[in-house]
């Protein structure tokens, strides 16, 4: 469209050009600012940031604090891996059902319910996690843990299983699966129809239609709704917070009631911390934003290219 | 040329009432069977009734399976297992609005959403105080953060619809990117540049966090709506001499009204739950303030988090309520944009 | 409503086995196809023509048992295949299908397959042991008229090929389970004018051992293809068929005059 532009038409893409690039501006605020914090602390402490493992913030002279989130990033890695080891089975299922083999009204019924469940707050998550989940969460791990104990994650030394990366994991799980599933189902619904005919066509059942045809078109659409789901669970603080028992310290024991996560840290620290831990702080959001940033941004990606056209 | 009789329609591939008997047969059977190994093994609770059902069931199908071919075997295996982990996925979306619904219900007494915890501790009987500050104080924050994000979010989106100027990648770029920033990370920021550089935790803290969030929502729900409009208007409107920017508030923009108004929404239900940014700039307090510079204020959401932490019996019933009315009213707030959104689609 | 059965005139020692009787199909509300009674000759290849929305594709996928993928459809009436009703109460709708073969419209090999996985997918479909999996391979892509072209790169992938190409990978997907019928849905209306003629020669041999229904709207491919023909037509009601005979005679001598100003480009 070849438009003339007036004085009015100036001003207007003016205004709205700056409206834009005002959402540039605060996130390219808040992507220096943790950057500059970031290097501020990586200058100081080095790698170490990253691989100590040691959170302890000196309030007395000549003893040096130490910040190493080490600890927490992995436990960060921890709960989120565990969560989408059972929410992506979960969610190909559940996509798989209701577009082949649901019909009518529970269709309806179940998409409905998959749209809801995606709008739920992660703080009610957290709330049924702790005060619900955890006694069916506590059981399946003792389950785990007594039949699987020579397995050196499966582990644990005292018989606390309630608020365990393998409890927090299934909440997670259960917040990420709506997400994913809503992918699944989207790139599922899009496999072309003929595709699916010729396989009936060929005498194959729904099962092999799906096997065939429908798995391999979705693939690269699953990976993507499953990283979105990643993204969120690795940003994720209060339905962690609530469920995990936080302790500073590497911990592979995923049965046993410890662990941690960044976003967690930053929640419990922040309150009480001297200036110098409130930058190594907000250096650990930092390096969380990359986390989720990267992960996010191969999400779309892949999303984006596999729902096109 | 006679007339020619036309038989009824009739769908011989769906199932036949021999079928459905034979099915609600083995379902009674599973039912049976697992009903008796649960009282004998003890396997209880309801985790352990699937476990039961479902191994019952593919036991079923492998015994009744045998007069089967090895395809309509597989088939049932098959079918059992992805419904299987499909009720696995979905349970727990019924467990919690299920349990939010009964165990929030038990305090949602008129006081929960008529007085604040001014001169009630968490522990007092639940016909003793509420949750009114947290409602408001959520409200007003949220309608600040609104108010800062949509006409940003709007002006995003009109400029990647309608000017599509040289920053299109870039804006549309870090919208996707901003979506992504862990709530907490939000919440750290205006922590550090704001809250903790003035007067600490305030209303105002809070609702920079929140737009912070919610701007990639309203920006990029915006684009979608904007995107809906048809070139054709566009066109016929600059054909009749009008400007493009009266085109766009003239003609583009009131097409798409309600359309906008869902993307304020959908932003609202976004960070409504939002509980750790305001963990970090909006605090807590026992009664509403109204000043939103000065001074901490209370939030459903804190509210929730802060009875759970406390812990005891009635604050856990109170941290319920809070849940059920914050869920609520997220469901409110989505029902109301899928309903808006509904409207300009033609 | 004019009369709606015409019967084929088939000759008892050349039937192929699968007819219809007064069959109806319905999407919905909508009777889209009204009382078609049809017997196929085997061997031959019949052709399904007349203009469109006149039913002759929903007719083809009555017969091995597709309508019934189509949300809200239903139908009346038989359709026989050796004798027993295909949409019979205890009968296995993919066991049809196998016999019932079909190639769809547009070209539509499996993405993520080669060459070879295409052809012999339809078996793994069905739980079909394969023997010889390079016999297998070479013989259908060889009655397919595709062998000499994909010898070499049979782990290729099937989207590798040009559109006629593809097409014919499809007819020998649809061959490696042996269907004792091809049901073809306008298989060429997506291809070049190459690539037509090359598919129905490769219809014309295949009819050689097996029976062919093909549904057209192009009057010069079912006059150079067909053997016999089947004129579908629909006034705004349900599409019914008009006449069914010898191409022959159909484009020559037809019996309807509505025949005559189709086959002759009056209408349609």
């Amino acid at each position: 469209m070849h438009v003339v532009h007036s004085r009015g038409d100036k001003v207007f893409r003016g205004i709205v050009t700056a409206g834009a690039l005002t959402s540039l501006v605060i996130l390219g605020l808040i992507g220096s600012f943790l950057f500059a914090r970031g290097a501020q602390v990586f200058s100081q402490y080095g790698l170490k940031f990253i691989t100590g493992t040691n959170w302890s913030s000196s309030m007395e002279e000549g003893i040096p604090s130490e910040f190493g989130m080490g600890p927490m990033l992995v436990g960060t890695i921890i709960v989120s891996a565990i969560a989408l080891l059972f929410a992506v089975p979960m969610s190909i299922a559940g996509a798989l059902y209701i577009e082949f083999y649901a019909t009518g009204r529970v269709r309806k019924m179940l998409s409905g319910l998959l749209d809801l469940a995606a709008a739920i707050p992660s703080l009610i998550f957290g709330l049924w996690g702790i005060q619900i989940f955890t006694n069916f969460g506590q059981r399946w791990a003792s389950f785990l843990g007594n039949r699987l104990g020579f397995v050196p994650i499966f582990n644990t030394i005292s018989d606390n299983y309630g608020r365990s990366p393998f409890v927090a994991g299934c909440v997670l799980a259960s917040m990420v699966v709506p997400i994913t599933t809503s992918v699944a189902r989207e790139v599922y619904s899009r496999t072309p129809r003929e595709l699916i005919d010729t396989c009936y066509a060929l005498g194959g059942s729904k099962w092999g239609a799906i096997k065939t045809v429908v798995l391999p078109f979705g693939k690269s659409g699953v990976v993507g709704g499953a990283m979105l789901g990643l993204g969120r669970a690795l940003g994720e603080t209060v339905a962690v917070y609530l469920v995990l028992n936080l302790n500073f310290r590497y911990t592979f024991r995923i049965l046993e009631s410890e662990g941690g996560n960044v976003a967690s840290l930053i929640a419990t620290r922040f309150g009480e911390s001297s200036s110098e831990e409130l930058t190594a702080l907000v250096a650990a959001g930092f390096v969380l934003f990359l986390l989720t940033l990267s992960v996010n941004m191969v999400a779309s990606a892949i999303v984006a290219k596999t729902t096109r056209s | 040329m006679s007339e020619v009789t036309i038989p009824q329609p009739t769908r011989p591939w769906q199932r036949k009432r021999a079928d459905t008997t034979r099915s609600a047969v083995s379902i009674g059977l599973v039912g049976f069977i697992s009903f008796v190994i649960v009282l004998f093994t003890g396997f209880a609770g309801v985790d352990g009734w699937a476990v039961t059902v479902f191994l019952v069931s593919v036991l079923l199908i492998i015994i009744r399976g045998r007069k089967l071919s090895a395809k309509e075997r597989g088939n049932a295996k098959i079918q059992l297992f992805i419904t299987a982990a499909a009720l696995l996925a979905f349970a727990p979306w019924i467990s919690i609005f299920g349990s939010v619904l009964v165990k929030g219900i038990v305090g949602l007494k008129l006081n929960f959403v008529t007085s604040d915890m001014r001169t009630t501790v968490p522990d007092d009987e639940l016909n003793m105080g509420g949750a009114l500050h947290a409602m408001l104080g959520s409200m007003m924050m949220v309608l600040m953060a609104t108010a800062i994000t949509l006409p940003l979010g709007i002006l995003s989106g009109v400029y990647l619809t309608e000017i599509k100027g040289r920053f299109t990648f870039l804006v549309r770029f870090v919208i996707q990117s901003m979506s992504g920033v862990p709530s907490i990370v939000a919440g750290l920021f205006v922590f550090t540049t704001y809250v903790s550089a003035t007067h600490g935790p305030t209303a105002f803290g809070g609702s920079l966090a929140l737009g912070i969030l919610m701007l990639p929502t309203v920006a990029r729900t915006s684009e979608e709506v904007l995107k809906l409009v048809p070139d054709d208007l566009r066109s016929a409107s600059l054909a009749l001499g009008a400007r493009q920017w009266r085109t766009t508030l003239m003609v583009v923009l009131p097409t798409v009204r309600s359309g906008l108004i869902t993307a304020a929404i959908l932003g609202v239900a976004r960070v409504i739950g939002e509980t750790a940014p305001l963990l970090l700039t909006a605090g807590s307090s026992t009664a509403f303030g109204f000043n939103p510079i000065k001074g901490p204020i209370a939030s459903l959401p804190i509210y929730v988090f802060g009875m759970l932490q406390i812990g005891t019996e009635y604050a856990v019933n109170r941290a319920w309520t809070g849940a059920l009315v914050l869920m609520l009213a997220v469901f409110a707030l989505f029902f109301t944009a899928r309903k808006l959104g509904g409207k300009d689609k033609r | 409503m004019s009369n709606s059965s015409a019967v084929l005139d088939t000759p008892e020692q050349a039937f192929a086995g699968l007819e219809t009787r007064d069959a109806h199909a319905w999407f919905g509300k909508h009777h889209a196809l009204s009382g078609v009674s049809l017997r196929f000759p085997a061997k031959s290849v019949t052709g399904l023509i007349g203009p469109s929305g006149c039913g002759k594709s929903t007719y083809l996928r009555l017969l091995n048992r597709m309508h019934e993928f189509i949300p809200n459809s239903a139908m009346a009436g038989e359709v026989l295949l050796h004798g027993d009703d295909i949409y019979g109460e205890s009968v296995d709708p993919a066991a049809i299908r196998l016999k019932v073969g079909m190639v769809f419209q547009k070209p539509n090999p499996f993405p993520a397959m080669t060459i070879r996985e295409n052809v012999i997918s339809g078996l793994k479909l069905a739980h079909i042991k394969i023997d010889n999996e390079d016999d297998l391979v070479e013989k259908c892509l060889n009655r397919a008229g595709l062998w000499k072209e994909v010898k070499d790169r049979l782990d290729a992938s099937g989207g590798s090929l040009s559109g006629g190409q593809q097409q014919r990978l499809c007819i020998a997907r649809s061959l490696a389970v042996e269907p004792e019928v091809l049901l073809m849905d306008e298989p060429c209306s997506a291809l070049d004018p190459g690539s037509t003629l090359r598919i129905e020669e490769t219809i014309k041999e295949l009819a050689e051992k097996i029976t062919v229904v093909i549904v057209t709207h192009n009057m010069q491919q079912a006059s150079r293809v067909s053997d016999y023909c089947a004129f579908f037509l629909s006034d705004g009601g349900p599409g019914v068929l008009v006449e069914a005979d010898q191409t022959r005679k159909m484009f020559t001598n037809p019996t309807d005059t509505r025949t005559a100003d189709y086959v002759q480009g009056k209408f349609g």
